[in-house]
């Protein structure tokens, strides 16, 4: 029985993310050199963005409505249920919406593109290919990241507006808040950098969703076990990897727009 | 093995120039353990060898190694007249533009219906199916005696069938080397003929260069033992005594070496005993 080697272990991590940098820089590069497959661009975010509407309108409304449900007992503490719109506005735009957003397209996205890309790979079909002369990483993953970057800035936004909906919801019907109070402190309390924040996370996320998936699925062995192992992988990494750098973003956003 | 013994004559393939189109110099590669040590071959223009060997022996790495697909550890690989084995990848990809493979399991992707299947290639370049690609895919569909079958998915397609249209999409561009990985396994005798035919057909007809994997004995001494009869429309065994020559060899791997190279003939008169056991 071989020994566990820990250098054997740290060198395999270590190619592994060299890897999956390798792939994520050359889906950047090949933005920039032909062919260009436009139609596959398209058909990628009908399927993510098209695809995840429902999951996301449904995700953000709700998180809105218990957010507004959960802060009103505190807030009406304070004397301050007037401001349930502006909490919700605020935590919706700058974190909740882009982050669950995030979690629920990896949910959906990181693992089908992991799967059909897996199962092209246990299949030959990826050798068969490159085979032909075909580039895979242009023809299956700048697809899927740029329609994933693209498509998720869209859908955080329709989360953020549906997340607000589903807090006035709550706050109309259950706390007696007055609909224009709700809107105007949900609109006024929003400034540049909350929105800038809440627009540039999904364009990161987006890209770690898409990567990640490509980046298992490219990198799937042993069968159709080896399809499932890279499926569950490539959703845990994502969904990881988008909490992990929501911190850092997030950081790094309120040293730059110090309030 | 006598019903394996070639009907007539099998010539060894006299390389004329340097019309080499493939060529192994060396070449080794390790996985866990040593797989090919020191392989060197060359393939001519218009010739067609055979590799044999028991299961992983190399047989289909050496496939794999010629497209580019894997690199070797050492040693040099040339496919037509480009050195590959210090290619970048994005530079590879015209190379094998040139090259047609058949998989072992087909490997056609299962989204695409069999017309776009086989003109992946030519989609590609085009962006889209003309009336112009769409007769040459019925003309290469014909060939492989499936006309029918253009708007099928591969899914509806028995392994048989998939296997052909493997063949059609390798052979679609009429690349100059045709690779086919154990272009029979796990078929019955009786497809597996239509599809050796198939390759003979090919050998004969557009005097492709290939390198053709199989653990079927029979099949390499059909191949070895039999000519495309343009007039029959259909294979045929070289009568005997007639000097024809099918510029068909064989090499046989073992344990990461090459341990035979030549024709059937020489094969059959192998005195290596490892040899002797394999052809019984």
């Amino acid at each position: 029985m071989p020994v566990f080697s820990l250098v054997e272990f740290a060198k395999s991590q270590v190619v592994k993310v060299q890897e999956y940098v390798l792939l994520a820089w050359r889906s950047l590069l090949n933005l920039f050199g032909r062919p260009r497959y436009f139609a596959d661009t398209i058909m990628q975010a009908d399927l993510i963005g098209v695809g995840s509407l429902p999951i996301v309108i449904l995700t953000g409304f709700f998180t809105g409505a218990v957010l507004a449900l959960q802060t009103s007992n505190t807030l009406e503490q304070f004397g301050s249920l007037s401001l349930t719109g502006q909490l919700v506005s605020f935590s919706m735009v700058r974190e909740l919406g882009p982050v669950l957003t995030g979690l629920m397209v990896a949910g959906r996205n990181a693992s089908g593109m992991a799967s059909e890309l897996g199962s092209m790979k246990v299949t030959e079909q990826i050798d068969a290919m490159r085979a032909m002369g075909v580039d895979p990483t242009k023809k299956l993953v700048t697809p899927r990241v740029m329609s994933c970057t693209v498509m998720l800035f869209f859908l955080s936004i329709i989360s953020d507006l549906v997340g607000l909906a589903g807090g006035w919801t709550i706050a109309f019907f259950m706390l007696g808040l007055d609909s224009n109070q709700y809107w105007t402190t949900a609109y006024q309390s929003l400034r540049f950098a909350d929105v800038f924040m809440g627009l540039s996370k999904p364009v990161v996320f987006g890209f770690i969703i898409a990567s990640i998936g490509c980046y298992y699925g490219l990198s799937a062995k042993g069968g159709t076990q080896g399809v499932g192992r890279a499926t569950t992988q490539a959703m845990v990494a994502a969904s990881v990897l988008i909490v992990v750098s929501d911190l850092f973003i997030t950081k790094f956003l309120m040293g730059v727009f110090p309030t | 093995m006598a019903t394996l013994a070639p009907a007539g004559t099998s010539e060894p393939v006299a390389p004329s120039g340097d019309n080499c189109v493939l060529s192994f110099e060396d070449v080794s590669i390790a996985f866990e353990e040593p797989v090919l040590n020191g392989v060197s071959f060359k393939l001519y223009h218009g010739e067609n060898k055979v590799l044999l060997g028991a299961a992983g022996t190399g047989k289909t790495l050496i496939l794999k190694l010629a497209l580019g697909l894997l690199k070797p550890d050492a040693g040099r690989i040339t496919v037509l007249n480009d050195e590959i084995t210090s290619m970048r990848e994005q530079d590879l990809y015209g190379v094998r533009r040139n090259l047609g493979i058949v998989f072992q399991e087909s490997a056609l992707f299962d989204s695409l219906n069999v017309e776009e299947n086989v003109a992946y290639r030519l989609i590609e370049e085009t962006g889209k199916i003309t009336d112009d690609i769409h007769n040459r895919v019925l003309e290469v569909l014909r060939f492989v005696e499936l006309e029918q079958t253009w708007p099928s998915f591969p899914s509806e397609l028995s392994g048989g069938m998939r296997r052909r249209v493997a063949i059609a999409r390798a052979i679609i561009t009429q690349p100059e080397v045709l690779l086919y990985d154990s272009p029979t396994g796990g078929l019955d005798p009786v497809t597996s003929n239509t599809i050796i035919e198939l390759v003979v057909k090919q050998r004969d007809v557009y005097k492709t260069s290939s390198l053709l994997v199989t653990h079927r004995l029979q099949d390499a001494f059909t191949m070895a033992s039999h000519y495309f009869d343009r007039e029959q429309n259909k294979m045929m065994p070289v009568p005997a005594g007639k000097a024809l020559d099918v510029h068909t060899t064989f090499i046989i791997l073992r344990d990461g070496h090459i341990i035979f190279e030549g024709t059937a003939t020489e094969l059959l008169r192998s005195r290596d005993p490892y040899i002797r056991e394999y052809l019984s």
